[in-house]
């Protein structure tokens, strides 16, 4: 999915957990996750640190796609 | 006789299903799930020496710590060969697969997996490794394991191993040299000439197919973007209204959002490989609605694109995987949506 949409010429970032998937589907943008079951989240976190673990997964991804790059890039913390 | 250790994941290790992806590895000196009939066919020329049993979840967060556990126990119990599997189209099944390959081949201790075609641990070990090809679902268990045990008791014995259309492997893009009868002139016309009649023909050398998309250009502006959210973690309505499928995706959903601050209160997961309590407590923790309406009030993006896309990414084909993907760009590119967040369970 991720590959076809950019094909649109859309920037697209994947956030997923398992990111050698993500590469090998052909993602160009990832942004790695927490865990499968809560990936922008952590449930073993309190609300507070949790959100701003989210708040900072989000910025990420939305800066990795104003983010010029000519090959597969993880964005990591 | 020669020692065999079996690699299974919680389901076939009959730990539990979804609920016990995330237990850590354990080990049994005996043949569980499939490691079972495994052991009877490879009866009386090689024994199952003991099942590591591994939550795939537990495999793909914490590699280092499961590999730490498979190395112990190759070592206490110095296997002739691993066998992992059959993942057949179960991804995280496959990617903990082709990791216990991965760390055979490392150690050079013999090694041989089964999987789908499309299993993406395919990927992560093509060309160097024994995969036998299975189907995409375990309704083809019986199936796998004659050919599996089969090839198990070839690479036991130092057998040559035959083609991979004769023994029942993945090819591995290897190239041997054989004698034919006729010269390479001759079978290049005969393949040409089929080929003008409409007649099927073999390749003697299929071209590696190579699909990279190259990366879109970056957003210029994120204060003045429209950023679309999509998931292919089954996030929905609550009650489903549309049927979308639990596994083997044929559709996906198209919300309207405009008027929600978040998804948590009216959506839920109808994915079918993940443990949905977390999801279904909070579903924005699977496609982060909030946090981009915080964003999009901040001014740090533009707006959000009103409407939100879901598909269920567990057991999909990639045909329709693509398909959806196809559709979904066109309406996103139609719209003018500038980027695109897409999650992934």
């Amino acid at each position: 999915m991720v590959k076809e949409i950019e094909r649109y010429g859309i920037p697209i970032v994947h956030m997923a957990t398992i990111t050698t998937i993500s590469k090998s589907v052909g993602a160009n943008r990832i942004v790695p996750t927490t865990a499968i079951p809560y990936p922008v989240g952590d449930a073993s976190l309190e609300a507070g640190a949790e959100h701003s673990l989210r708040k900072n997964m989000v910025k990420r991804a939305l800066d990795g796609l104003a983010t010029a790059i000519s090959e597969a890039t993880e964005f990591e913390k | 006789m020669k020692k065999i250790l079996y690699y299974v994941n919680q389901f076939f290790g009959q730990v539990g299903g979804e609920e016990k992806a995330d237990i850590a590895p354990t080990f049994v000196k005996e043949s569980i799930g499939p490691a079972l009939g495994f052991a009877q066919a490879v009866k009386g020329q090689a024994e199952v020496c003991g099942t590591m049993i591994c939550g795939d979840n537990f495999f793909n967060e914490h590699q280092e710590e499961a590999l730490e556990f498979l190395k112990k126990i190759v070592t206490e119990e110095k296997p002739d060969l691993v066998v992992a599997g059959p993942a057949f189209n179960a991804g995280r099944y496959g990617m903990a697969c082709a990791g216990v390959v991965d760390f055979c081949l490392k150690h050079e201790i013999p090694v041989l997996t089964g999987m789908y075609k499309e299993n993406p641990g395919v990927d992560q070990i093509a060309g160097k490794a024994l995969i036998v090809e299975t189907a995409n679902s375990a309704a083809g268990m019986r199936k796998a394991l004659p050919v599996l045990s089969k090839l198990a008791l070839k690479m036991l014995s130092g057998e040559e191993i035959g083609k991979p259309q004769d023994e029942g492997y993945l090819p591995r893009g290897k190239r041997e040299t054989v004698i034919v009868p006729e010269r390479g002139s001759l079978r290049a016309v005969e393949m040409l000439i089929k080929r003008l009649n409409g007649e099927a023909f073999e390749t003697e050398l299929p071209m590696p197919v190579f699909d990279n998309v190259s990366p879109a250009e970056a957003i210029k502006d994120l204060s003045k973007a429209c950023i679309a959210l999509v998931t292919s973690g089954g996030i929905v309505p609550l009650g489903n209204p549309r049927h979308l499928q639990s596994a083997s995706a044929q559709m996906w959903t198209k919300e309207d959002v405009s008027s929600l601050k978040q998804l948590t209160g009216s959506y839920m997961t109808v994915h079918g490989g993940y443990d949905p309590v977390y999801a279904n407590a909070m579903p924005d923790r699977v496609a982060p609605l909030d946090i981009l309406r915080e964003f999009e009030e901040e001014g740090y993006i533009g707006h959000v694109y009103p409407y939100f896309y879901a598909t269920t990414g567990t057991g999909t084909s990639v045909a329709n995987a693509r398909r959806f993907g196809q559709e979904i760009g066109a309406e996103l590119k139609e719209a003018g949506v500038d980027g695109v967040l897409l999650t992934s369970t």
